[in-house]
């Protein structure tokens, strides 16, 4: 194969291009997310005493862990993406792992939640609210594991020493993309947990 | 930028390295888009079987041939395929691909590599499809619920296949928009971008706004059958009316990702065959914007017998005639570049101005089926069937055999039959309109869609309908069998056979892998046809 033709030999437009085509990616999921809302606010309309009986049988404490889990693990990306910018590659692993490592918190707490609800003959199909919820929180689910795959590779090239103070457009990216994440769960936690 | 015609075609450009690696793994944006071409026409021909079956079928009033069952499932292959693997993806992801870099004075696309991976990502999901053969889908292609829950067809696997072409078309439709924003060349502002980038432009902006809908729609339709899900279950509480909304939400827009490529072709083509400047270029280039927004406000159109609210149904049918703006500013200044022009009949030409014939008449059908009184009359009918294909079938397929017969010597170095071309486009033309005319009568006296037997007193209208499109197979054969036997022994095309103006003809035929040996700069719109100096808008 010969050399791929590139569309871009500039990195400052391929900065922009990155930037821009991340935050068209982020409309897309916008939307994604906004079609299972759509459902979410249709049938609390429809059934309100529902979702006010039903939700009380989420466990509140898990949740509320969860968040603070997501709200650290931001901070986390944050001091990664501002380690990179002055140039210290060694810290950005470090703080990028950690983020890692609390998304799989998360992610077991949310093992723990559905457990229990499955023990107590809480499945997908029992209603309309508990369908709502456990789709809201699979798909966010789903997203917090591609998040970890994509913060854990940027680890990986930051190893092999891709990254520094003048080009670091992946870490930036990844970064914003595990913010999208943690923002979904804001909305989710008062949507599913808090409602009386 | 120097008018230079391109020269003459005598290395294999593009094409240089051979075997299956330099095709799987290119990052050349115009060997990923042969690839889309060439996996969409299989699947049009796939498609287009079905639809002769259906057409021999529907010659007798009694079932004849085939079991009711295996009618719906060839109606529904029919459709899911002609929508899914051939009309949304063929020009936006196949000569989209190839041209909006040449025309935008680019060596490729922003995102090569997710290029490739969009093709791959389309083929996992075609091959997905094809697994879901094995109990194949009878709910015709818009999988209304609660059917689409019960049936015995693979509705998760279909679904699944569906999710991910749809991410494929997320991840096409966001690279070009990222590439038409920062790739442009030097000098290429956007008032002097050709109008088919204007179109694609506002082409994937529908399809990364609308297909995440319809992927979690798809999503929620395989859990409900998987896991038992509730959304759409009445007897749990669902809403079946909810996954209409969702799936119109997308697939009302997504006509749009259909029709939009395809003016943009069409808004080429008429100015070159009729060396004229093209008339109106702002309101061309902005009624695209137009449409793709306005396509957002009326998916509601398509429910109006399922059961919304009055209210609901007149508004969306209010906003439904809106769309008729945009569209009749696109035909009439196209007609006004026609006017006075010296208008050349090659075959580009010839499918150019078929498609604004076959449009008007489809998208003046439009306003029968928006109108509620209307609607409530046709909805169902083979009405809708004729209207439908004289905007996708006669709107965008003409477009696409359009821009085919236009960029065939740019894209494969060699020049075609023009009189075999002739020929098969006055087949396809006739063949066409016999076949889909009589629909709309057949649709007005009263014949429901998607029925294996019918009553006999509609049988001389479908007698037609099949010989049309019988007429109308052996078109399209004719002109695929010209297009092979161009691409195995044409003559070597020139740079510029067209003497038209815009970037990808200023390049060998074939292009070159960086498409050009320099990067252009731009210092005039591609339009300035019969005047030395052409005007800087």
């Amino acid at each position: 194969m010969s050399t791929p033709p590139s569309g871009h030999t500039d990195p400052r437009i391929a900065l922009e291009a990155a930037k821009l085509g991340l935050w068209t990616f982020l409309a897309t999921e916008v939307l994604l997310f906004g079609a299972l809302f759509t459902a979410y606010t249709v049938f609390r309309v429809k059934y309100p005493a529902l979702f006010q009986s039903e939700h009380l049988k989420l466990n509140r404490s898990l949740g509320t862990l969860n968040t603070i889990v997501l709200i650290s693990s931001s901070l986390a990306v944050a001091l990664g993406v501002d380690a990179i910018r002055r140039g210290k590659a060694r810290l950005l692993e470090k703080y990028y792992a950690v983020t890692v490592l609390l998304g799989a918190v998360f992610l077991c707490v949310k093992y723990i939640e559905w457990t229990e609800e499955f023990h107590h003959g809480l499945y997908p199909g029992t209603n309309i609210f508990f369908s709502l919820y456990f789709m809201m929180t699979g798909v966010h689910g789903l997203h917090v594991i591609l998040g970890m795959g994509v913060l854990s590779y940027v680890v990986v090239l930051s190893r092999r020493g891709r990254f520094s103070g003048s080009y670091h457009t992946p870490v930036e990216i990844a970064g914003l993309y595990w913010h999208f994440v943690d923002l979904v769960w804001i909305y989710l936690l008062p949507l599913l947990y808090l409602i009386g | 930028m120097e008018r230079v015609a391109g020269e003459s075609g005598n290395g294999r450009g593009y094409l240089e390295e051979r075997g299956w690696r330099s095709w799987a793994y290119t990052l050349d944006h115009k060997r990923i888009g042969v690839m889309y071409l060439y996996t969409t026409i299989v699947f049009f021909f796939i498609g287009g079987i079905f639809a002769l079956l259906l057409r021999l079928e529907l010659l007798s009033p009694q079932a004849k041939y085939f079991s009711d069952h295996t009618y719906n499932v060839f109606f529904t292959l029919h459709g899911a395929m002609m929508i899914f693997l051939f009309i949304i993806p063929a020009i936006p992801s196949g000569l989209g691909n190839f041209f909006i870099p040449m025309h935008i004075g680019a060596r490729d696309v922003a995102f090569p590599r997710i290029n490739l991976a969009s093709y791959w990502v389309f083929a996992a999901g075609f091959l997905v499809v094809i697994a879901s053969l094995v109990s194949p889908m009878d709910t015709g292609w818009t999988f209304y619920t609660p059917y689409s829950a019960k049936t015995g067809a693979a509705v998760a696997t279909l679904s699944l296949g569906i999710f991910l072409i749809g991410m494929s078309s997320i991840l096409t439709g966001l690279n070009f928009i990222v590439t038409i924003h920062k790739l442009r060349a030097p000098g290429m502002t956007w008032h002097r971008l050709p109008l088919f980038i204007w179109g694609m432009y506002a082409t994937s902006i529908i399809q990364v706004v609308a297909t995440p809908v319809v992927g979690v729609t798809f999503l929620l339709l395989a859990m409900e059958r998987l896991l038992g899900v509730a959304f759409f279950d009445p007897a749990k509480g669902g809403d079946p009316v909810l996954f209409q909304h969702f799936f119109w939400f997308y697939s009302h827009p997504v006509v749009y990702v259909m029709i939009l490529p395809a003016m943009g072709i069409i808004s080429e083509v008429i100015p070159v065959f009729s060396r004229k400047p093209i008339f109106g270029y702002k309101a061309i280039a902005y009624s695209s914007l137009a449409i793709a927004f306005l396509g957002f406000l009326v998916w509601g159109h398509h429910m109006f017998t399922s059961g919304m609210s009055p209210l609901a149904n007149e508004i969306f049918s209010f906003l439904t005639f809106f769309v008729a703006v945009p569209t009749a500013v696109k035909v009439f200044n196209w007609i006004a570049t026609l006017y006075k022009g010296s208008i050349t009949f090659e075959s580009p030409m010839l499918y150019a101005l078929t498609f604004i014939f076959l449009f008007a008449v489809g998208g003046l059908t439009g306003p029968f089926l928006g109108a509620l009184a209307t609607d409530v009359q046709l909805h169902d009918t083979y009405f809708v069937v004729a209207h439908f294909h004289y905007t996708m079938m006669g709107g965008t397929v003409m477009g696409f055999f359009a821009g085919l017969h236009y960029w065939f010597p740019k894209m494969t170095g060699k020049m075609l039959n023009e009189r075999i071309a002739r020929i098969a486009w006055a087949l396809v033309f006739i063949g066409f309109n016999v076949t889909f005319f009589t629909m709309f009568i057949t649709g007005v006296k009263g014949m429901p869609r998607r029925y294996a037997e019918y009553l006999p007193r509609f049988q001389v209208e479908n007698v037609i309908s099949t010989v049309g499109s019988a007429i109308l197979a052996v078109g399209i054969a004719v002109m695929f069998w010209n297009f092979l036997q161009g691409l195995r022994k044409g003559p070597a095309a020139p740079g510029n056979p067209w003497r038209a103006l815009s970037l990808e003809w200023q390049t060998p035929s074939p292009p070159i892998t960086e498409n050009f040996p320099e990067i252009p700069v731009v210092t005039d719109w591609p339009y300035a046809y019969g005047k030395p100096e052409g005007p800087a808008t």
